[in-house]
């Protein structure tokens, strides 16, 4: 059931190559993550479509019942500067 | 499944903030619903709760509409506006605010300070 931090995190960057990708296990237990996820691709598109896009990068991986990672809150931003 | 869609289409256009949620507004069954719920409430928005978990089909139809594989997710105006990480941020920045301004829906402004006050 449970997932490395570093497996969502290869996931996010085969999509997103150039992304900074920070994944956080906030409970310890392989089923409650955070990631932070920078990406200049992110410019001009709003908070839906920018999760949208990390969300299809785990394609499968949250689906339900049945999906390996039950939680993931989700940071998206633009690079600064 | 158009059948659940054409449910989906007529729940969110009849209310106009729809919150499909694992629970329900007075008992939510997980923390991310739980916690949407609660802005709004503490909020005092009037909203319509969806209890995905009672339906099978809601609980995927949902994300198919949306193309969003969490739950829960909010719509105001019959538009999807997120899901638990979005509204937090929209509610923590002030969107949420505006959005609820533009839609010309009732909350109450002091509430949604507070939540900012005490999460500042």
């Amino acid at each position: 059931m449970a997932m490395q931090a570093n497996e969502i995190e290869a996931l996010i960057k085969k999509a997103l190559p150039e992304a900074s990708v920070k994944v956080t296990d906030l409970a310890g237990d392989g089923n409650h993550y955070a990631a932070e996820v920078i990406d200049e691709s992110f410019r001009g598109k709003n908070r839906v479509q920018q999760q949208r896009i990390v969300y299809s990068a785990l394609k499968g991986k949250m689906d339900g019942s049945h999906g390996e990672l039950h939680a993931l809150a989700l940071t998206t931003k633009v690079p600064e500067g | 499944m158009s059948d659940t869609k054409s449910i989906i289409d007529e729940t969110i256009k009849s209310h106009d903030v729809v919150l499909y949620m694992k629970g329900t507004k007075s008992m939510p069954q997980c923390g991310f619903s739980s916690r949407v719920a609660g802005v709004l409430n503490y909020m005092e928005v009037d909203y319509q709760d969806i209890n995905v978990l009672a339906d099978e089909n809601i609980r995927q139809g949902i994300k198919d509409y949306s193309d969003w594989p969490t739950i829960p997710q909010l719509y105001v105006k019959g538009e999807f506006v997120g899901g638990c990480d979005i509204i937090t941020e929209m509610t923590m920045s002030g969107e949420l605010d505006t959005m609820f301004d533009e839609n010309e829906i009732k909350y109450d402004k002091d509430a949604a300070d507070k939540i900012r006050e005490s999460n500042a």
